[in-house]
């Protein structure tokens, strides 16, 4: 007798955790406000993210094409893949010194690994990460970016 | 007429089979080989090593700020741990105290990263049981600490924010807003994973009395994590060697007895409570200062031999460095919490079916980055 009673027991327990379970997920099927899914393809136009978002690196230029880099290479030696090469020429300025000036930034992102420790050592803060991290491309070659653009200078203070 | 099909000693043969590297439920590349009679398992051989990069070696031509970031690949849910072993080690061997924001920040970010892992490993064991909802409500609310970890650090998973001498950035503004929002949400949603999943009958069928593992064989196996407290074996390196500002707050380490399946479950779900206890005594007072000591560009560690652990989410960690006195170091060895964990799979298994095999292994919670290294 105990024996049934307990194997009703042990099945109305059984039911009730089911049913204690499936009234969450019932609860959240009447309640469609509440569900978070981000359609993420068709947002990409209100898509914010934050601002430290580590996405590329890229060097940001004033409207004059002039950016801050003094090809000193100290984010080239503080990379742990060899992801950043810094391709310098010397030039010699206007009361005959010779300088170093920056040629290639060369930048590849398919090395990468986003440990931010180039952005962090960089002494005149010409390197920052941007936002953008939609990185899919048709070859890997096209990952191999030229940070500086085409006829920038140093801006004028910053060495 | 139908033949009479006879298979020679079927009933007694060993038959060996290959569970993975490719397997949704060994979560990652893991092989293991399986010797079976029946359904019922005899023996696990774990296969490690698809997943090697060396990273140990990889170390010694590194500098001690570089190393950081491949620490967090180790075990890439509890990243955070993970950098905070070495920078705790280089700073033990260069006899440096970090600010006491650093501290409080640190065990912040620490807790916040155990709960993230534990939320993860709370959808994977559901799933690996067949209850595909759990996933989604694991991940719904994961994606609130990986949110904030992203507008403090820059990063989602492998966060890299530690350096040796403090942190790479300071925090967020609005870094204390959001962690309280977080609490107060988690703690009203931690119920919904009890009815879910805890106390659901099908789990507990599957969980209670499957993979038993005494204190005295988790010890020996060097159990470590919620996976050793389960079976009562008290080895919360926070609780008994404090790192970070754990000497200042009062939590309690939650100790199982019974050691199967089960109370691992439960010990993980409890850890989530005194996570947000720690992280609610910290969030208000942090203290104000510096959020980095001044270091040199190049570090060197004087020769000799240091060790640090900490209590990573799947258990002890350690770091062992060997330096020569130069700027890299001279060895670099690292205590994974999953190694040990993985290497009592024979054990906790032996007997079971293979159902419970999956099961056990979920509750083990291992990822197989930080087997291989």
């Amino acid at each position: 007798m105990r024996e049934i009673f307990n194997y009703f027991k042990s099945i109305f327990f059984a039911l009730k955790s089911l049913w204690t379970g499936m009234k969450v997920t019932g609860a959240y099927f009447f309640k469609p406000w509440k569900i978070v899914t981000q359609q993420y393809p068709e947002n990409r136009k209100k898509l914010k993210m934050y601002e430290r978002t580590k996405g590329e690196l890229v060097m940001p230029h004033n409207d004059k094409n002039e950016h801050q880099c003094t090809a000193c290479g100290i984010c080239q030696i503080n990379c742990p893949n060899g992801t950043i090469e810094v391709k310098s020429v010397t030039v010699e300025t206007a009361d005959g010194k010779k300088k170093k000036a920056l040629n290639k930034y060369i930048y590849n992102l398919g090395m990468c690994t986003f440990c931010g420790l180039c952005v962090k050592t960089c002494p005149s803060d010409a390197i920052v990460f941007s936002n953008k991290f939609e990185h899919a491309v048709f070859n890997k070659e096209k990952l191999v970016k030229t940070l500086n653009k085409e006829g920038s200078t140093l801006k004028k203070g910053a060495e | 007429m139908a033949e009479e099909i006879i298979i020679p000693e079927a009933d007694n043969q060993e038959i060996s089979i290959n569970m993975g590297p490719q397997h949704p439920s060994t979560h990652g590349v893991l092989r293991l080989v399986l010797s079976l009679k029946g359904e019922m398992v005899q023996k696990v051989e774990p296969h490690c090593g698809y997943i090697h990069r060396g990273i140990e070696k990889m170390t010694e031509s590194m500098t001690y700020q570089q190393i950081i970031h491949l620490t967090d690949r180790l075990d890439y849910l509890s990243a955070h741990m993970n950098n905070a072993a070495v920078c705790l080690a280089v700073e033990k061997a260069l006899d440096i105290e970090v600010p006491e924001r650093v501290k409080v920040i640190r065990t912040i970010m620490d807790e916040l990263a155990r709960i993230a892992s534990h939320q993860l490993w709370w959808c994977s064991f559901g799933m690996d049981l067949g209850g595909l909802t759990c996933f989604f409500y694991g991940l719904r609310d994961r994606e609130k600490i990986l949110d904030i970890f992203e507008e403090t650090t820059g990063s989602r998973l492998i966060q890299s924010f530690y350096c040796p001498g403090g942190l790479m950035a300071d925090l967020n503004p609005n870094f204390q807003k959001k962690v309280k929002d977080f609490i107060v949400y988690f703690r009203k949603i931690l119920p919904e994973y009890d009815e879910l999943l805890s106390g659901n009958i099908i789990m507990m069928e599957r969980a209670k009395g499957i993979g038993k593992m005494s204190k005295e064989d988790a010890i020996s196996y060097g159990m470590t994590g919620p996976s050793g407290r389960g079976s009562g074996f008290s080895c919360d390196v926070r609780k008994h060697h404090p790192y970070h500002a754990y000497d200042k707050v009062k939590f309690n380490e939650v100790l199982r007895t019974e050691g199967d399946t089960y109370s691992r479950y439960m010990v993980r779900i409890d850890e989530m409570r005194e996570s947000m206890n720690i992280i609610e005594q910290l969030i208000d007072n942090i203290p104000a200062g510096d959020f980095a000591v001044k270091m040199k560009p190049i570090i060197k560690l004087p020769e000799g031999e240091y060790y640090q652990r900490v209590e990573a989410a799947r258990g002890e960690f350690g770091v062992y460095i060997i330096s020569k006195g130069e700027k890299n170091p001279y060895r670099m060895k690292f205590r994974s919490p999953n190694f040990c964990n993985l290497s009592a799979l024979d054990t906790l298994t032996r007997g079971h079916k293979i159902a419970d095999l999956v099961a056990i292994g979920g509750s083990l919670d291992y990822v197989i980055p930080d087997i291989d290294r």
